[in-house]
């Protein structure tokens, strides 16, 4: 009997009869919801945001902040003049150790916790808003959904091969609860909110 | 686990408590995060509801484990996931060792997973040549002060920033005397990131795997589980078989529930959903039993397998609190590592479920609704009945019950003052009485509320 | 209505003001209080400690003191809780279930069945409530923090009632005192520090009396109070509700 067999029959043997799953139709985040939500909370775990009218701004803000000496890496067509690398065509991704900023396009926020959810096809490279000293992430300012039950309605069946929620800049209180931003990952995180034309 | 010399959580507490100063400071370190976890969860309306609905998922999972295990496996596969199966512990660190070798390096990263904690994964490897480092700040501080987690959450959170300051000034050579967590981070973190740039495998754990998708989530603050898995080109992921949940959609319970109960923080800084390998690398994960199914046999204890390791049990809990985890000399300590542990080890874990006054705070904050205090004093019963209780203890027992179960007995005892020497240890002022040392004795009544009724009533 | 009033071993034996507080309040509230003189123990010290197979005798002891009347009343949170949640008799399985819906801790009783409204009582003192434990999460006698849920408290309503009484707040509303039946001793070291922190949170907060619905933890916490050479008192709540 291999390892597998012996657990699965295990289980069968061992688990009680069959319970119910609950029905989740009733959260429907009715106390969340708004943008200014989303701005109050991401505020609250450590992110910035700025509401912005279109991509001009964007690079405006980005290179007041960074400046233009650094390396900015971003796939979206909008902020090429930013960025000298081309994600696509990236040898090592470990060339990647000294990336300053990456600007990278959100699917939508969560208004109760202030996270984004962005896939592989918007990073394009797994560990970009991680190996990143500074993370920029982009939404749109109707993408905002209540709290995570209309987050996975929203992701639905929605295929990726990764996707993450990402809720500020990395951030560790492993040292006697004090809070310390920029434990392993970015060491800031702004949200640029682009209004609708 | 490093284990202490045989002793049993009473007096690992007792050592513990010689610094009273140390214990003020624990417990209100611990005591805060349980606030603001408190804070957190009255933000949320719904939040008792949100708990019913977490518990009743994770109900559904137990009942239909053997399907939702298929169901990943098949998703997974589907998926690129290479799925292992390990019966116990000794079968997860052979197949992590094996994968390990078939990279053909000798080191490793690893994030948080307590599953290698429990089964003893970097002694193991270790013991074989492999050098793992821990990449959550938290573990590579305990692991360099070569000491096991103190809590599931917060590995260091027994430690003092001197004391972490001077193992870093030790290990990884930061001047002496800097105990600022800020500069103490950016340490580890240059550190780390040079490793992170150099293991070709990464082990991480798993907080939740979708049996409908055949994915499965990984959530850290800092996050380290991410750089190490996508800097590797081989990432194992180590879970229990009773990490599964049915649905995606189930993830928006538990990722709502989860930091919350954990840290008071509304979500993790990051939720890592991983379905698939980087093209051409490889993804493999190991699903775990190590009595686990003989856990969910157990009528009375099968559901503290529900638990989603948030820590908010540990950090209400008064004993936990005063008594640092590594008192409960297992992997996972506090209120939820008392009725895991003995089904893994009843001898050597029969102390734990009587470390507790059964004050049911952790059922309360648990955000799966296990019933932790009640599994508690069901643990008592059945240690009791398998003879894993000294001797004295059974016989004073007997009597005790005897003389309770019989009404002249009992008032025979009251008036020779046996009643207070026999069953109440806090009367008796004597410095080898435990009651004695640090509290005083009720004053003796002139009769008992039984004689004055006579007197008076009857 | 006839009550028949349950006085745990240990307030029997060492509180027995606690005891006669209780029946005298219930009295005065117009109820017929019969002590049946052969009750000893719920069986909880055994129980807790693992030997609750040991507690047939007492099981049955306490169905046939406590089988006939309408309701039974304790001072003691902790001790309802036992019978509710353990009491059993293989030979009268329906008797005990009965037994344990109709048992209640004294403020429960005097809140959910008497409806108390008003009391004749004063004590113009300043007063800390120490929640206990199994009255609490485990009779719901109030709220408890951990919950999100509307806050309430039984025993506060009624001290409420009291005049001149001083409610103090504390810093942790709801904390165990530690004592745990066998717990202050096999956890000796533990136990105390728990209760120390306890009694420094009333201290704190200047606290005259301790009161609450459990002797057991007033008792731990008066043998810190004592050893400390403290001043303050502990009180069992229906000595307040009785007093004046």
């Amino acid at each position: 009997m291999t390892s597998r067999e012996k657990i699965l029959a295990a289980v069968q043997a061992n688990q009680p009869d069959l319970t119910a799953l609950p029905d989740l139709s009733g959260f429907d985040g009715q106390a969340f919801g708004s943008l200014a939500q989303f701005a109050e909370v991401l505020t609250a775990v450590g992110g910035k945001i700025f509401h912005v009218a279109n991509y001009a701004a964007i690079i405006k803000i980005i290179l007041a902040q960074y400046g233009s000496g650094v390396r900015i890496v971003t796939q979206l067509e909008e902020l090429k003049k930013l960025t000298r690398d081309n994600l696509e065509s990236l040898s090592q991704i470990h060339d990647l150790h000294d990336v300053e900023v990456a600007i990278i396009a959100a699917r939508f926020g969560v208004a109760e916790n202030g996270a984004v959810w962005i896939t592989e096809e918007e990073m394009q490279h797994r560990v970009v808003p991680f190996i990143a000293q500074h993370l920029a992430v982009i939404i749109h300012e109707d993408a905002i959904v209540p709290t995570m039950h209309q987050a996975y309605d929203r992701i639905a069946n929605t295929t990726y091969n990764f996707g993450t929620f990402i809720a500020g800049p990395s951030k560790t209180a492993d040292i006697e609860q004090s809070l310390v931003i920029g434990a392993h990952g970015p060491r800031s995180m702004t949200v640029f909110v682009l209004k609708n034309s | 686990m490093i284990k202490q010399a045989g002793k049993d959580h009473a007096e690992l507490a007792d050592d513990f408590n010689r610094d009273e100063d140390r214990v003020n400071w624990h417990d209100e370190t611990l005591w805060f995060i349980r606030e603001k976890r408190d804070k957190a969860a009255h933000k949320i309306p719904e939040w008792e509801s949100l708990r019913e609905a977490a518990s009743q998922i994770k109900n559904n999972v137990l009942s239909n484990l053997n399907n939702y295990l298929l169901q990943f496996e098949k998703n997974a596969v589907a998926n690129g996931i290479e799925v292992h199966w390990a019966a116990d512990a000794a079968e997860h660190n052979a197949i992590v060792h094996r994968l390990i070798n078939e990279a053909n390096v000798v080191r490793m990263v690893k994030s948080k997973s307590m599953l290698t904690e429990e089964c003893g994964l970097n002694e193991y490897l270790a013991k074989h040549g492999i050098e793992v480092i821990d990449s959550d700040l938290g573990e590579r501080i305990v692991q360099l002060a070569e000491e096991p987690p103190s809590h599931i959450v917060l590995p260091c959170i027994h430690k003092k920033k001197e004391e972490i300051g001077e193992i870093f000034h030790k290990h990884l050579g930061i001047d002496a005397g800097i105990s600022d967590p800020q500069f103490l981070t950016e340490a580890a973190r240059q550190h780390l990131r040079e490793i992170f740039l150099t293991r070709k495998v990464a082990l991480t754990g798993v907080n939740f795997a979708v049996a409908e998708t055949g994915e499965f989530v990984v959530c850290t603050n800092e996050g380290n589980a991410d750089m190490g898995a996508h800097l590797a080109d081989v990432h194992i992921a180590s879970m229990g078989i009773e990490k599964l949940i049915p649905e995606r959609k189930h993830l928006g319970v538990f990722l709502r529930l989860l930091t919350r109960s954990a840290t008071g923080q509304p979500i993790t800084t990051y939720s890592s959903h991983f379905k698939k390998p980087r093209a051409g690398k490889k993804m493999h994960i190991i699903l775990v039993d190590n009595g686990r199914t003989v856990q969910l046999g157990r009528q009375d204890f099968r559901n503290s397998l529900k638990c989603i390791r948030c820590a908010a049990c540990m950090n209400t809990c008064p004993v936990y609190r005063r008594s640092g985890g590594h008192s409960y000399h297992t992997a996972i300590a506090g209120p939820i590592g008392s009725i895991l542990a003995p089904n893994l080890d009843m001898k050597q874990y029969a102390d734990l479920p009587f470390a507790s006054t059964l004050c049911g705070s952790c059922s309360n904050v648990c955000p799966v609704k296990i019933d932790i205090h009640e599994q508690l004093y069901k643990w008592r019963q059945v240690l009791v009945k398998e003879g894993y209780v000294p001797a004295a203890k059974k016989a004073a027992m007997q009597v005790m019950a005897g003389t309770l179960s019989s009404p002249t007995l009992y008032k025979l005892a009251g008036k020779a003052g046996r009643f207070t020497i026999k069953y109440a240890p806090f009367a008796v002022s004597n410095s080898l009485n435990p009651w004695f040392k640090q509290r005083d004795m009720p004053a003796a009544p002139k009769q008992s509320f039984g004689e004055w009724y006579k007197q008076n009533r009857d | 209505m006839t009550v028949g009033l349950f006085i745990p071993c240990y307030v029997d034996q060492f509180y027995p003001g606690a005891a006669i507080a209780s029946l005298q309040l219930l009295e005065k509230l117009g109820v017929t209080v019969v002590y049946p003189t052969r009750q000893t123990c719920c069986g909880q010290p055994m129980a807790n400690s693992g030997f609750e197979h040991l507690t047939s005798g007492c099981n049955s002891l306490f169905i046939e003191n406590f089988k006939d009347f309408d309701y039974i009343v304790a001072p003691s949170g902790s001790c309802v809780l036992h019978i509710r949640d353990h009491l059993h008799d293989d030979n009268s399985p329906e008797t005990a279930k009965a037994i344990s819906g109709k048992i209640y801790e004294l403020t429960s009783f005097l809140t959910d069945i008497l409806k108390v409204k008003t009391l004749q009582a004063n004590f113009p003192h300043r007063v800390g409530i120490h929640q206990s434990c199994h009255g609490q999460r485990g009779l719901h006698i109030s709220s408890m923090t951990e919950l999100v849920e509307p806050a309430y408290s039984k025993p506060e309503s009624l001290l409420k009632l009291v005049n001149g009484i001083d409610l103090i707040n504390l810093g942790r509303k709801d904390e165990c005192c530690g004592f745990g039946g066998t717990f202050c001793v096999t956890e000796e070291a533990i136990s105390a520090k728990m209760g120390k922190d306890r009694v420094a949170d009333h201290l704190d907060h200047g606290a005259e009396y301790i009161t609450g619905v459990d002797m057991s933890c007033l008792m731990h916490m008066e043998g810190i109070l004592k050893r400390q050479g403290s001043k303050v008192k502990v009180i069992h709540i229906a000595e307040i509700l009785n007093a004046g």
